[in-house]
């Protein structure tokens, strides 16, 4: 009666397609991958994953990404809590065209950002930093998170806030304790959405960093320039780097539609 | 929602605007900075005036990767957008799929845009990639590293298959918050599936499509790293995007002036379009 | 237009995992006859929504057959059904004119443009809408919109029935009265079958002829008004209409005549009834009065309500609510009450014990 199913299925086959290239492509030989196409590996190995696990340029890029990235998660979260707040309930001078430049920075591009950033953070002396990638993904994290808070918090009654101060809340007091578990959701939301883009940005995360900072990300494109086709090792790198956010999104999923339906444009 | 106003909200705006302003403001004075100058290395600089925008401007070029830039965006919302839309409606809107298809469908966005154009180069190889020798081995004579239009089809397809999805959940967001009541006044009035779609699901997807489109936009026209490692703006100058040459001529022959005068002329196209985009949907919205 | 029938008519949602199947609607039997104003009454989730989708065809019940004039249309999809429907919240084709969102169903069956336009513009007229004709639907406030829903289903000139899902709900107060009594001059007017579901008696009673009741999926009492309120057929009935509603007591029998703790009660019951099972007695606070030689009784509380006052008493462990007019003097040392014999009814198990048939 209803052949629907079959949209989103192809839809998925074809995301799953290179996804599934690159999984088989992990599990073989340096040999087998140039010997010529095969669909399972033929000689199925661990060899690439071992060696990501016991080389510690490999797996210290790991643990730098993640580190930058659950910095920057927080220092966007933190300061867009009380921005968007204001946004949501004051009006106050400006407001409108702040809310728009913050916006504006959304928009742009981080080629034109790539070597200014890099100057910057030289001159104070944070380059090749956790903290340099963290504090420069704010430039777009924090007008997104700004945005999905604002929307999420103009859905909460202002009265809430009213009934609070009734009761003899200060305002610290009832933000903490009362508004922030109101809108957990929205938190978790734009926490997600600030994890995604830091997570997936290369461009300033690499040109941030040299060496006790690199990204992972950053260490793979070194490994397919400089020595020349090692695919298998390749491809074992990227696949791990599917396994943060397939968990992020497990976690989120009930959200992740939600979270950007509600912010506002 | 009613706002009352005041003034003190600003201290609460004042630490997201110390760090963006820190990020933004520095090295856009810079960008601007170089715009205007010439240097010969050392720190020594000459004042150039506006030299670097005309050039900049009248350069084949710049023309050129513009072109193709809007070209690229132009072909990806083709696709992206009524693909998004069909499969956000064919969607399951509840039971035990849902989940699947949405971990599914979101796990794209969430892979380090470098891997996204990795895993592309190998899944197009075309001699032992899934893409690449299937393409092949079906008659077909295709290596994107050669071949400009393998190159761009190639480049276009990885573009919808990573930001499909974003489109999908948005749109999907959208098709949920229609009351079952509307599907079913529908029926009552004899309202064909086509009709369904025009006056109920469009006009209430209107808002989360506004953001779909803008976001698809600003960051397809950003687009640097996943075709940067997929085919190195090659073969030739062929996929070539704005950011691209940016990054060759700033970083790869250290042209500092044209290339300030074009991040800014690059920057000044997104604000325009995005600005232009907003304010009809805008308008529109109000009528 | 046409007699609607229900014939043993079942409906059981899937269950959840792990969950017994339950009957949203249990067996319902029942015929609506063209051109009345019906009300289906009861509280939330007591089937009421369920038995109009089945109407409408919105849902196929899972057990039993509806008629449309002895004609079966069980498996007959929404749209063959003539049915209009107007839910509890307004819908509307925002993008759409007040004009297009009318002649929307005359459109779709690919009615003459001239012919639309015809009809639109008399129902416009009858609605009130005239001179927004050409505004954009989404502009309206909720009872325009709620006007336009409705002026959709009475475009089409073949409509059965015109099924309303409480339609006030988000209508504000003031306005509900109006909307209410447009609704029962276009019935007057056009004379189509209403259903009219709510949960709330005072729209129910001012404006159907015949008030369906319903409990806990099942049809509990049809009748008039005055019928409901006079000879509930069911306790349910009894204290969901009336305000306040029906004093509903434990009781025995003792040689045939009903006793309320150990007080034996005069009824029109005859000397010889016979009854086993749960026995209550039902009588409405409007029939018990302050009498010198009746129940002894505590006031526990004195409600004014201007034209008359509501009295709650307690007996032993029972309370009983009366009503009495505004003047009544609250008898202060120990108050006696009185039921009236001709308007106390017997319930074994919760359903009424006709005179009659005791």
């Amino acid at each position: 009666m209803n052949r629907k199913w079959i949209v989103p299925t192809l839809y998925i086959l074809f995301l799953m397609l290179p996804i599934y290239g690159l999984l088989s492509m992990s599990f073989k030989t340096t040999n087998e991958i140039l010997g010529g196409f095969s669909f399972f590996p033929q000689q199925f190995t661990l060899e690439n994953y071992i060696k990501i696990f016991t080389d510690p340029t490999w797996y210290n890029g790991y643990i730098n990404s993640l580190i930058y990235v659950v910095i920057n998660t927080f220092i966007s979260v933190g300061v867009a809590l009380p921005a968007a707040y204001a946004f949501s309930r004051y009006r106050f001078l400006g407001d409108k065209h702040l809310f728009f430049w913050l916006l504006t920075n959304r928009m742009a591009p981080p080629a034109v950002f790539a070597l200014p950033f890099f100057q910057l953070y030289s001159a104070i002396e944070l380059f090749d930093t956790h903290l340099a990638v963290a504090l420069a993904h704010c430039l777009f994290n924090i007008p997104l998170a700004v945005w999905i808070l604002e929307g999420f918090m103009s859905g909460i009654p202002k009265e809430l806030d009213e009934t609070a101060y009734l009761d003899g809340y200060s305002f610290s007091r009832f933000f903490v304790r009362i508004f922030i578990p109101t809108i957990a959701a929205g938190i978790g939301v734009t926490m997600f959405f600030c994890f995604m883009y830091s997570w997936v940005e290369l461009l300033l995360a690499k040109t941030l960093t040299s060496v006790n900072a690199k990204p992972i990300a950053a260490t793979m494109t070194r490994t397919a320039s400089t020595s020349g086709y090692e695919l298998g090792l390749l491809a074992a790198a990227g696949s791990l780097t599917i396994i943060p956010g397939a968990f992020v999104i497990y976690f989120v999923r009930n959200y992740i539609a939600k979270g950007f339906a509600l912010g506002r444009v | 929602m009613r706002k009352t106003t005041n003034q003190k909200a600003w201290w609460l705006v004042v630490p997201v605007l110390l760090l963006v302003a820190f990020n933004a403001f520095i090295p856009l004075m810079t960008v601007v900075n170089y715009s205007l100058q010439e240097t010969f290395g050392n720190n020594v600089f000459f004042w150039e005036g506006v030299t670097w925008f005309e050039k900049v401007l009248h350069s084949d070029r710049f023309h050129a990767s513009l072109l193709r830039q809007l070209l690229f965006t132009g072909m990806i919302l083709a696709i992206e957008i009524p693909l998004g839309i069909a499969v956000a409606l064919s969607m399951p809107r509840k039971g035990p799929w849902v989940s699947v298809c949405l971990v599914l469908m979101a796990l794209p966005l969430l892979i380090p845009w470098n891997v996204v154009g990795a895993m592309w180069n190998i899944f197009a190889l075309p001699d032992i990639g899934l893409l690449g020798y299937s393409l092949n081995s079906m008659g077909f004579d295709y290596n994107f590293t050669q071949q400009p239009v393998s190159a761009w089809m190639t480049t276009v397809l990885m573009d919808v298959w990573h930001w499909t999805s974003l489109v999908v959940l948005l749109c999907y967001a959208g098709v949920c918050s229609i009351p079952d009541a509307y599907y079913q006044a529908a029926r009552i009035d004899g309202a064909s599936g086509w009709a369904v779609f025009r006056y109920i699901q469009l006009p209430k997807m209107k808002r989360v499509l506004t953001i779909a489109i803008l976001l698809r936009f600003m960051d397809s026209f950003m687009i640097y790293t996943e075709p940067f490692v997929l085919t190195g703006g090659g073969p030739g100058n062929t996929t070539t995007f704005l950011s691209i040459d940016l990054v060759k001529i700033a970083l790869g022959q250290f042209d500092l002036g044209p290339a300030a005068a074009m991040s800014l002329i690059y920057f000044l196209v997104v604000l325009l379009i995005c600005w232009l985009f907003y304010t009809v949907m805008m308008r529109n919205e109000e009528q | 237009m046409s007699r609607i029938e229900f014939k043993n008519v079942r409906h059981a949602y899937p269950p959840a995992k792990g969950q017994e199947l339950v009957y949203a609607l249990k067996e319902v039997s029942q015929v609506w006859e063209d051109g009345g104003a019906y009300a289906l009454l009861g509280p939330s989730g007591c089937g009421k929504t369920t038995l109009l989708n089945i109407i409408s065809g919105l849902l196929t019940p899972s057990e039993g057959s509806i008629l449309f004039d002895d004609q079966d249309v069980t498996q007959l999809p929404t749209a063959d059904r003539h049915i209009a429907q107007v839910f509890q919240f307004p819908v509307v084709y925002d993008t759409m004119t007040v004009f297009d969102n009318l002649a929307f169903p005359l459109r779709n069956r690919g009615i003459a443009e001239a012919r639309v336009a015809e009809r639109v513009t008399e129902i416009a007229e009858m609605l009130d809408l005239s001179d927004r004709l050409m505004q954009r639907a989404s502009g309206l406030t909720s009872d325009g919109k709620q006007k336009i829903s409705l002026g959709r289903g009475l475009v089409r000139e073949d409509v059965n029935a015109i099924l309303f899902d409480e339609p006030l709900t988000v209508i504000d107060p003031h306005l509900k009265w109006q909307l209410r009594s447009k609704l029962k001059q276009l019935h007057r007017q056009i004379g189509v079958t209403m259903i009219y579901v709510t949960h709330d008696q005072v729209e129910a009673l001012t404006f159907a002829d015949k008030v369906v009741v319903m409990h806990d999926g099942g049809v509990v009492q049809v009748g008039s008004p005055v019928d409901l309120f006079n000879k509930p057929k069911h306790t349910f009935v009894g204290y969901f209409i009336g305000s306040p509603g029906m004093n509903v007591l434990p009781c025995k029998l003792d040689k045939g005549q009903p006793v309320f703790a150990n007080n034996l009660l005069s009824s029109g019951y005859p000397a010889d009834t016979d009854l086993s099972g749960k026995l209550e007695i039902g009588i409405r606070p409007e029939f018990v009065r302050f009498a010198e030689d009746g129940i002894p009784v505590e006031i526990e509380k004195v409600e004014d309500l201007g034209r008359y006052q509501v009295v709650t008493v307690k007996h032993e462990a029972a309370l009983i609510k009366m009503v009495v007019s505004e003047d009544q003097v609250i008898p202060s040392e120990s108050p006696q009450i009185q039921f009236d014999p001709d308007n106390l009814r017997i319930y074994r198990d919760d359903w009424a014990v006709e005179a009659n048939d005791a």
